[in-house]
């Protein structure tokens, strides 16, 4: 019963993309891949009913028992992960029936789309690290197909360095896992768990740490490895570039967070010390670099990197009180960010452009869509009774009591520089006349684009009121997950004594 | 043997780090496509290397006769191999229509997605 449950929130994505192929040149495609995405989840909610049940569920596939077949795990960090996917995953499935022209569905936008989400799924249910590995390559495919749909110039321009930087970066994973199983013997995660502590050299295991974080600090987007990130995000469709930056570099640091807690802790203060000052650096870095940006999306995107800072610096600080910070981090900024993207769409829609010097007056001619990018905004950068509000002070706080001055005063000083940016958008976009005259009425779109555009908005600025309202349960479920992840005990006799 | 491999993975990625490090993208690729082949290779030795038999199980056994060779490895080697084959082919064909449609293979012209700023941005 328990394998269904882990299996379902991959398989429902992968059939849905199937379908949605065979019938791309139909109009039927787009509704089957909405279907989809309402089923998954469906799927992921009753996994998190396991979860909260049973603590740890886990199952072998194909009946071979772990440590040699692999392992669909979901713990508190996976199962809340998998969750947030599908309803990302949702949200942009319905912004997309209004976004998405009938040329790029044709082209099988939704095949791709719904490929992307199994994978990522499938990255934060698998507990097995080559398994990890094919689910990364799953990912990445459909997000290169993703990007270059269409095919703009700009799309291709950005495309290369998106596909070069992402695939560099996945070799060096790749040559980690080869490394760390020729001196382990074990691919299973659990399994490397023990494993991992009973080699002699454990130099030998710190330097395959590096390649791992290497290899996914590309994907998460730290410093100094973030360069693809800005160079693409804000090339593609909005609802794809809402997915990107919701999803896939938190796929990043959901693997920093499963592998630096579970098998690389022989040697925290080495490796766990520099991801502290990366943190920092990744902070700083986007944060500047977003300040002299002046288009909509490559705002958002440097703010993603600084984002990306707070939730590795969770990682890297490795107290309770941190793991859990970065763990509710990880789930605020998916909605907030995935919405404010889609909030550029719809800007870009009325107004007619994202760079701000050729826009504005948003504030004037659509009160409510300023409403709508107000709340995830000023989450973003911290405001109380905001979501980012509890998350940056629960990461500030885990570093203050560390003692840690330097890195608690960055923390607060890049949700300051925040600020800056997203006043930048509100006044240039929002509340400055429009440069060219036009009064960027609603009405300038026909509703049945602008109207499935905004349900997903309205629906995810409502998810970031109600947990900073009520943030009580969220913030007790990430303690639970970061718990789970200082102490994997529960996580490892789970999967090696699961039953198939 | 061990050391052989290593050697040969080590002057691969020396290759492939030259290559990529030039402004042309398809020797970025070729160098891709080198370090593609090292890091399989690591995972082959990874297995280590024994003068064993194919690890297949005769007819009425339940295990592998003598001394075979570790299959795992092997078995990782073909899907990072097929994946790799996947992704370079979509990298290519990439290339080829960014060369079509960009006219240039200098990945320091290709600007158009971060154009550099002019003064009179700042200055407006």
């Amino acid at each position: 019963m328990t394998s269904w449950l882990l299996v379902m929130p991959i398989a429902v994505p992968f059939a849905t993309a199937v379908i949605a192929y065979l019938i791309r040149h139909s109009v039927a495609g787009r509704y089957v891949s909405l279907a989809g995405s309402v089923l998954s989840l469906v799927a992921s909610i009753a996994l998190l009913m396991a979860v909260l049940d049973q603590g740890v569920v886990a199952a072998q596939m194909s009946n071979w028992d772990a440590p040699f077949g692999i392992t669909l795990v979901a713990d508190y960090l996976g199962v809340v992960m998998v969750v947030i996917t599908a309803i990302t995953g949702l949200a942009t499935a319905i912004y997309a029936l209004g976004e998405i022209p009938e040329r790029l569905e044709k082209l099988g936008y939704h095949a791709l789309f719904q490929t992307l989400i199994a994978g990522v799924t499938g990255a934060f249910l698998t507990g097995d690290l080559f398994n990890l590995y094919v689910w990364f390559e799953v990912m990445l495919i459909s997000s290169f197909g993703l990007l270059v749909l269409g095919g703009t110039r700009e799309q291709l321009d950005a495309g290369i360095k998106y596909v070069a930087l992402n695939l560099v970066s996945t070799l060096v994973f790749l040559s980690g896992i080869g490394l760390l199983y020729g001196v382990t013997g074990t691919l299973n995660m659990a399994d490397l768990a023990g494993a991992v502590a009973e080699v002699e050299d454990q130099g030998l295991i710190t330097v395959i740490a590096m390649m791992f974080m290497v290899g996914f600090g590309v994907k998460a987007g730290v410093f100094p490895l973030f360069f693809w990130l800005p160079a693409s995000y804000h090339t593609p469709s909005f609802a794809v570039s809402a997915v990107f930056a919701g999803l896939l570099t938190k796929v990043g640091v959901y693997a920093l967070m499963r592998m630096f807690t579970l098998v690389f802790v022989g040697d925290v203060g080495f490796t766990h010390e520099i991801l502290i000052w990366v943190s920092a650096a990744t902070m700083l870095v986007g944060v500047l670099g977003a300040a002299a940006q002046s288009d909509f999306r490559k705002i958002l995107s440097f703010h993603i990197i600084s984002q990306i800072g707070y939730m590795t610096l969770g990682l890297a600080l490795y107290t309770p009180l941190a793991l859990m910070g970065g763990v509710f981090y990880l789930v605020h900024h998916i909605i907030v960010k995935a919405n404010l993207f889609l909030v550029a769409g719809v800007a870009r829609l009325q107004a007619g452009h994202t760079d701000l010097y050729r826009i504005g007056g948003l504030y004037k001619s659509s009160p409510f869509l300023a409403a709508l990018f107000i709340v995830p905004a000023f989450s973003l950068a911290g405001f109380p009774p905001l979501s980012g509000f509890w998350a940056k002070y629960l990461i500030v706080k885990a570093a203050i009591e560390l003692d840690a001055w330097v890195i608690a005063f960055v923390a607060l000083f890049v949700g300051l520089l925040t600020i800056f940016s997203m006043t930048k958008i509100w006044g240039m976009a929002f509340w400055k006349p429009h440069p060219d005259g036009i009064d960027p009425t609603p009405d300038r779109a026909p509703a049945r684009i602008r109207v499935p555009m905004m349900i997903p908005i309205v629906g995810l600025a409502a998810m970031t009121v109600v947990i900073g309202f009520f943030p009580e349960p969220f913030v007790q479920f990430a303690e639970i997950a970061a718990m789970q992840l200082l102490d994997p005990s529960d996580y490892v006799t789970t999967v090696l004594g699961a039953q198939r | 043997m061990e050391s052989l491999t290593a050697l040969i993975v080590g002057i691969l990625v020396a290759a492939s780090v030259y290559l990529m490090l030039a402004r042309n993208f398809v020797r970025f690729l070729f160098g891709l496509i080198l370090l593609s082949n090292a890091a399989n290779l690591v995972i082959f030795a990874s297995g280590r290397m024994t003068p064993g038999a194919p690890a297949l199980v005769p007819y009425g056994a339940d295990a592998p006769l003598g001394v075979v060779g570790n299959a795992l490895p092997q078995a990782l080697v073909l899907t990072a191999i097929v994946i790799g084959f996947g992704l370079l082919a979509f990298t290519l064909a990439l290339a080829f229509e960014a060369y079509r449609r960009l006219q240039t293979m200098d990945t320091d012209k290709m600007r158009l997605a971060e154009p550099e700023e002019s003064d009179e941005d700042i200055t407006k």
